[in-house]
């Protein structure tokens, strides 16, 4: 494919001959040229309405000059634009004065007050005195649009910007204008309020205060805040946020235009589950996700006690010593570290101690050699590919802003998505094919893919299975999203499926949607079996993932368990077999939080999180970026760097990598791993490991589209100068890169379907009873109870109508639960949802799964 | 006097009683119009309209043949009928809908085969509840006599006509809101440019948008040729046009006058047409072309009814609504009726019509009830200018679509001509005609 030539258009802005971009928006050429045209509903990451009429100016025409709106009119050959003429002032003060004429005084009660557009520009620009003697417009104020959104009307500029974010971004079409005149108003319908999980994002973008977040309202004045930029470790996409603080308590979280990655936006869970870092001073059950760990603990008598880091490092090295040689040793979990943190732990465990059992997948994830084979792609290659394949879970609960940027793509772009689909997904509306996949059936339908040939019993026609193929073709301009769309489905399974696209389909590049925080970083830096630090692999090694060690601890085999993340209970799906091992084994927990998990740790090593630590981390894509603290870890939490050499220590190493950046320079010096390089520059977009990837100059956030970040004092956060020296990261140093020759498959197979049964899809939900949620006052009622979702035919079978109770017969015993029907559901199948539980408070789910089994079956019946 | 002798196009029907009806609509030529065109190459259909010089009379006054002419070749396009006439004191539209609808359905048709569209929208004002019906069955009746649907009388020709009830907001007038209300979405104006629904209107497709009036007035055109109805008027104004005279006349209605050779005198002051004011009034003022244009006084009363006739004169023939303003009458309530129309009306999607709108009607109403200041005088002046930048006419705006300086038009021209009446209210501390 050949580049367009793109030849610059010429226009004069103010009398300046200005070089602009074919189809860029005057409002963005006159800022370039320096003429900067005061704006409200104008946001650079949605598309100009031209309502506001804030940045009307000049432009010649074959009527003479006439007045319009700069965010609307794309650049043309010889446009002569005037920025500052008086008619041009004098339309602009009047649309600010027409703004201000219905919008209330109260800036001193306005959370906006301080970083708010309006108040900005009538600073700069307005009136000093008011013309308008009439009564201003009464509203009800204010109205609690959804759970964590509220809204004022009388603030309201009516500027569209949250309206447009939730139906053309989000696609949660749940807020509208209703009325008319200056009655208008941004309303809910009366049955659908604003759940959204991207609302946050519509608070950040409203340029006046009339849309405010619950849990930040009236907990700051935005001139006491400071802020540094960060990435968000909620989940695996790795947004670029900017964390503020009012001294040592987090206020804020806001999403930074982040070009290759969130382009401002934030889910929910990443932007408000802050509070469950700092806002629980008062409490103290370790066995509570609320609680935060703030000492070391040793288990005394059967009670964890506080004690001192000295003896509580002194007790974990006897326990390692204890458990005997290397192989009765192991770690589990990780992805909550940063890399210098999951460095220094591999570096103990593997390096030290000489374990191969470390695993930062919590039995969720994929074959850590394949996943390190797979060429790799970006968000942005994923979301400016031509064909989408996914093979994954609901995207929009998952990995909430990546689907943001693949629904760009498909509903604005109109791209082709095909869906392997085994349960509802949010981007299901805009996929061109769906292929429905039942539990069992993975491997079976990609090796069709690629054959061309069905097996017997398959929900997929023959012609939908030649359409699909001849758009992959051998996988140019293909991305393949792949993840575990299906816990109770065995692993082996989609790594064969995998596998079987990736060889299938040669060009085909992979986005792998680990969801985990930094799950691809702890894995890069070589915790996870066979795997050695900077994305290597040890051929010959042989290791246990997750699911070996609990079985190796349950038998004895493992004597001492390193947690890394104190949420083991939480996390793995076979909860019988983690209780048992948990009880055989020494453990030894390093976490921030406390949970249920730590009921069985005998040494507890608090951790500081999320917010409070430096270091860098790899998102999904492999992008390495830098996390910086903002402030400090209670007690006396330590990071987790720390906590492995001073471990090393009293065990009887010294590591030598004693702070994060010992750490950082030994990453990049040993495996020419992005580091430390990262760590000089915050404000930075980062590194793709394994892609040759230009850094670009970030452009500067607007202060009218991204408030609340610019007017905030800031360490370190800012335009990139994009100017870091980066090694190349296309190339690793260490051992040898892994390649499919190098992946070690097991075919499972698959027992029959039984007719009169349903197979179980084991989902996630983002609003789940994870630490960050149980954590978080603002969101932990969020999380719904526990449904079982099935096909409505299915259901029929039955007698029943959705809403129903129903007897599940499950190989861990018989239950009720209650039924709601889903027209997206593949027939024959169930969805539940992992993580919650039902109205009686009971973790049903956990009985639902047959651990034995490849694939769990379930069967419904009336009470 | 007034000069009666144009044969009447689309008012012919005006003494049938059932003049609704498709027996008498075929007794007195209905529908031969069609079955001439259908004898024609559809460009030659179009040809004999752009002949006929027909102004669109939906209040812009475009050109109907130029308008189709425009229409982007596509696989899909549209013809969409404006019949939304929704400003007070205009109600010729009205007055078709319910008396004429065969003519219109003819007119459409006709409209349809020279632009080989195949699918056809009437947006029917939703408070036309007569008109909608009586719409609704003159259209079952064509579709019954073959005059509608596949395969028109026999020709190759088909097409359907849909009616669609607006939901009771003045702006879905404007065509890109009417398109927008047409698609299911709120009623807001698009913004411009694309400036034609002819390259981009309904759904995104080419779409040629004309009103009620327009629209009735080709079966005339088809039958008896372009030429004729040219040769009626003059200049640029052919052909007849439908008058609703309204306000302070002994005889308000719907008049039919050949353009030009009328003035505003004859229509308000003839006996056969409005019978002049009440014994013992003065014409203080009239509205030349509906309320959102400049008034005229009395010394203008001889500008003859033609569009660059009164666009020459700093207003417009617009929407072809004529209000007269006697001296008994208060024009700072005249007025403040008028801007509270507008503020009512506003959609509410730009700021200087959703908040100056509101603004301009609460500060009138104050003058006109009591709590004026004497700065609110200038103070509406300026508001308006921020409207409507210079208060000039045609006018600039700062708003998206043309109902933001239809707001200034009545508070300028009041203001400007009867400055003394303002400052005799504010004095007053309210209406001094109270």
């Amino acid at each position: 494919m050949t580049d367009v030539i793109r030849t610059n258009v010429n226009i004069t802005v103010d009398g300046r001959p200005v070089q602009a971009q074919p189809g860029e928006l005057l409002i963005e050429a006159a800022e370039r040229a320096g003429s900067y045209i005061p704006r409200f509903c104008y946001h650079p990451r949605m598309e100009p309405v031209g309502v506001c009429r804030m940045c009307l100016v000049e432009v010649e025409g074959p009527r003479g000059a006439t007045l319009q709106p700069a965010c609307y009119l794309k650049v043309s050959e010889g446009m002569s634009v005037t920025t500052d003429s008086d008619k041009v002032k004098k339309a602009q003060d009047g649309v600010l004065e027409f703004l201000l004429a219905n919008h209330p005084l109260d800036c001193p009660v306005c959370d906006k007050g301080g970083e708010c557009p309006l108040q900005d520009q009538t600073l700069a620009h307005g009136s000093g005195e008011t013309r308008f003697a009439e009564e201003k417009r009464h509203f009800v104020k204010p109205i609690e649009i959804g759970a964590l959104v509220l809204l004022d009307r009388e603030r309201c500029i009516q500027c569209a910007r949250c309206t447009r974010f939730a139906s053309d971004v989000a696609g949660d079409a749940q807020i509208a204008f209703a009325g008319r005149g200056d009655l208008i108003e941004v309303a809910t319908s009366p049955t659908q309020p604003f759940d959204s999980v991207f609302s946050g994002n519509t608070v950040q973008i409203c340029p006046v205060g009339a849309l405010t977040a619950k849990p930040y309202r009236f907990s700051a004045r935005p001139w006491d805040l400071e802020q540094v930029e960060s990435t968000c470790t909620t989940c695996a996409v790795g947004c670029r946020v900017a964390v503020q603080s009012s001294g040592n308590r987090l206020t804020r979280v806001l999403g930074v235009d982040s070009e290759p990655v969130n382009h401002g936006w934030l889910c929910d869970k990443g932007r408000f589950t802050l509070d469950s870092i700092d806002a629980h001073e008062d409490a103290t059950d370790v066995l509570s996700a609320a609680t935060r760990i703030t000492e070391p603990l040793v288990r005394r008598n059967g009670e964890l006690t506080a004690v001192s880091w000295g003896v509580a490092l002194a007790e974990a090295a006897r326990l390692l010593h204890e458990a005997g040689d290397a192989d009765a040793i192991g770690s589990i979990g990780g992805a909550a570290l940063t890399n210098e943190g999951a460095f220094a732990w591999e570096r103990f465990l593997r390096g030290a101690i000489g374990s191969e059992h470390l695993d930062a997948q919590f039995d969720d994830g994929l074959d850590p050699v394949l996943l390190q084979a797979l060429p790799l792609a970006t968000i942005d290659d994923a979301a400016n590919a031509p064909v989408v394949l996914t093979l994954t879970g609901d995207l929009r609960q998952e990995l909430p802003v990546l689907f943001l940027r693949l629904r760009e793509s498909f509903a604005q772009k109109h791209r082709t998505l095909i869906e392997l689909s085994s349960a509802p997904s949010a981007l299901r509306s805009l996929a061109r094919h769906v292929l429905s996949v039942r539990p069992g059936e993975t491997p079976s339908i990609a090796h069709a893919l690629i054959s061309g040939h069905l097996p017997v019993g398959t929900l997929v026609s023959d012609a939908e299975l030649d359409q699909v193929r001849s758009l992959l073709g051998d996988g140019s301009g293909v991305v393949i999203v792949v993840g575990r769309a299906n816990l109770a489905e065995d692993q082996r399974l989609v790594d064969e499926a995998i596998a079987t696209l990736a060889q299938g389909l040669p060009q085909a590049r992979f986005l792998v949607t680990l969801r985990r925080s930094n799950v691809r970083g702890a894995l890069d830096m070589g915790l996870g079996p066979r795997l050695r630090p900077g994305r290597g692999v040890d051929a010959a090694a042989t290791g246990r993932d997750t699911h070996a060690q609990l079985s190796a601890m349950a038998q004895g085999v493992q004597r001492a368990t390193v947690l890394l993340g104190g949420s083991l209970l939480g996390n793995v799906v076979d909860q019988e077999l983690a209780s048992a091992a948990l009880t055989a084994s020494s453990v030894i927990a390093v976490t921030g939080h406390g949970g249920a998990t730590l009921a069985f740790a005998d040494v507890v090593l608090p951790a500081s999180v999320q917010h409070e630590r430096v270091g860098t981390v790899t998102n999904l894509e492999g992008r390495v970026t830098a996390v910086a603290p903002k402030i400090g870890a209670p007690g006396s939490a330590w990071p987790d760097v720390a906590i492995a050499s001073e471990l090393a220590l009293a065990w009887g190493q010294d590591l030598g990598l004693g702070s994060v950046e010992l750490c950082a320079q030994a990453i990049e010096e040993t495996t020419g791993y992005a580091a430390l390089s990262v760590l000089q520059d915050q404000a930075f977009d980062g590194a793709v490991m394994g892609l040759a990837v230009t850094p670009v100059a970030r452009h500067a956030m607007d202060p009218m589209a991204f408030p609340g970040i610019r007017s905030t004092k800031t360490a370190g956060l800012g335009e990139s100068s994009g100017t870091t020296t980066l090694l190349d990261s296309s190339t690793t140093a260490s051992t040898s890169v892994a390649t499919f020759a190098d992946v070690h498959l097991t075919r499972v197979d698959v027992p029959l379907a039984d007719a009169y049964a349903l197979r179980l899809v084991l989902s996630r939900r983002l609003y789940d009873r994870g630490v960050a949620m149980q954590g978080s006052p603002a969101l932990a009622e969020l999380v719904e109870p526990t449904t079982l979702l099935v096909h409505p035919s299915d259901l029929d079978h039955l007698g029943l109508a959705s809403g129903a109770r129903v007897q599940v017969r499950a190989a861990g015993g018989d239950f009720e639960i209650g039924v709601v029907t889903d027209e997206t559901v593949v027939r024959g199948t169930c969805v539940a949802p992992l993580g919650t539980l039902d109205e009686t408070g009971a973790n049903v789910i956990a009985s639902l799964l047959d651990s034995s089994s490849p694939v769990t079956q379930l069967r419904l019946e009336t009470r | 006097m007034a000069v009666l002798d144009a044969p009447l196009i689309v008012s012919s029907r005006r003494d049938y009683a059932d003049s609704f009806t498709l027996s008498r609509y075929l007794e007195t030529g209905g529908y031969e119009g069609l079955r001439k065109a259908l004898t024609m190459f559809p460009e030659d259909v179009a040809a004999e309209v752009d002949k006929a010089s027909l102004l669109g009379r939906g209040g812009a006054g475009f050109p109907a043949g130029r308008k189709w002419s425009m229409l982007r070749r596509s696989p899909i396009s549209y013809l969409v009928v404006n019949g939304d006439e929704s400003e007070p004191a205009t109600f010729k539209d009205h007055y078709l809908v319910e008396r004429d609808p065969h003519q219109l359905v003819e007119g459409v048709i006709i409209a349809a085969y020279a632009l080989q569209v195949s699918q056809v929208f009437i947006f029917l004002r939703g408070e036309f509840a007569l008109g909608l019906e009586r719409v609704q069955q003159a259209l079952n009746d064509a579709y019954a006599h073959g005059a509608l649907g596949s395969k028109i009388f026999g020709s190759d020709f088909s097409v359907d006509v849909v009616v669609h009830p607006g939901a009771g907001a003045y702006i879905c007038g404007e065509e890109t809101a009417l398109l927008e209300a047409l698609e299911g979405k709120r009623g807001f104006p698009r913004i411009k440019p694309p400036f034609f629904p002819a390259v981009t209107g309904l759904y995104g497709e080419p779409t040629v948008v004309n009103n009620v009036e327009t629209m009735s007035n080709l079966p005339w055109i088809i039958s008896n040729g372009g030429a004729a109805f040219a040769a009626l008027g003059a200049g640029r104004s052919t052909g007849t046009r439908l008058f609703a005279l309204a306000g302070n006349v002994k005889n308000p209605g719907v008049f039919e006058l050949e353009m030009v050779k009328n003035t505003f005198r004859d229509i308000i002051f003839d006996p056969a047409l409005g019978g002049g004011l009440a014994e013992g009034r003065t014409l203080k003022a009239f509205i030349p072309g509906g309320v959102s244009a400049p008034w005229f006084g009395p010394e203008l009363l001889d500008t003859p009814l033609g569009q660059d006739e009164v666009g020459g004169l700093g207003s417009m023939l617009g929407s072809g609504s004529i209000v007269v303003i006697d001296d008994a009458s208060c024009v700072v309530r005249a007025t403040w009726r008028i801007t509270k129309f507008f503020s009512r009306e506003s959609c509410g999607q730009c700021t200087p019509c959703r908040e100056g709108s509101g603004w301009i009607e609460r500060a009138m109403y104050r003058l006109e009830n009591g709590g004026g200041r004497m700065e609110d005088i200038d103070l509406l002046l300026d508001l308006c200018d921020n409207i409507a930048p210079g208060l000039t006419w045609p006018p600039q705006q700062t708003t998206i679509c043309v109902l933001g300086p239809s707001i200034p038009s009545s508070v300028h021209s009041a203001i400007s001509m009867f400055r003394d009446d303002f400052v005799a209210h504010v004095n007053y501390g309210g209406c001094p005609h109270d």
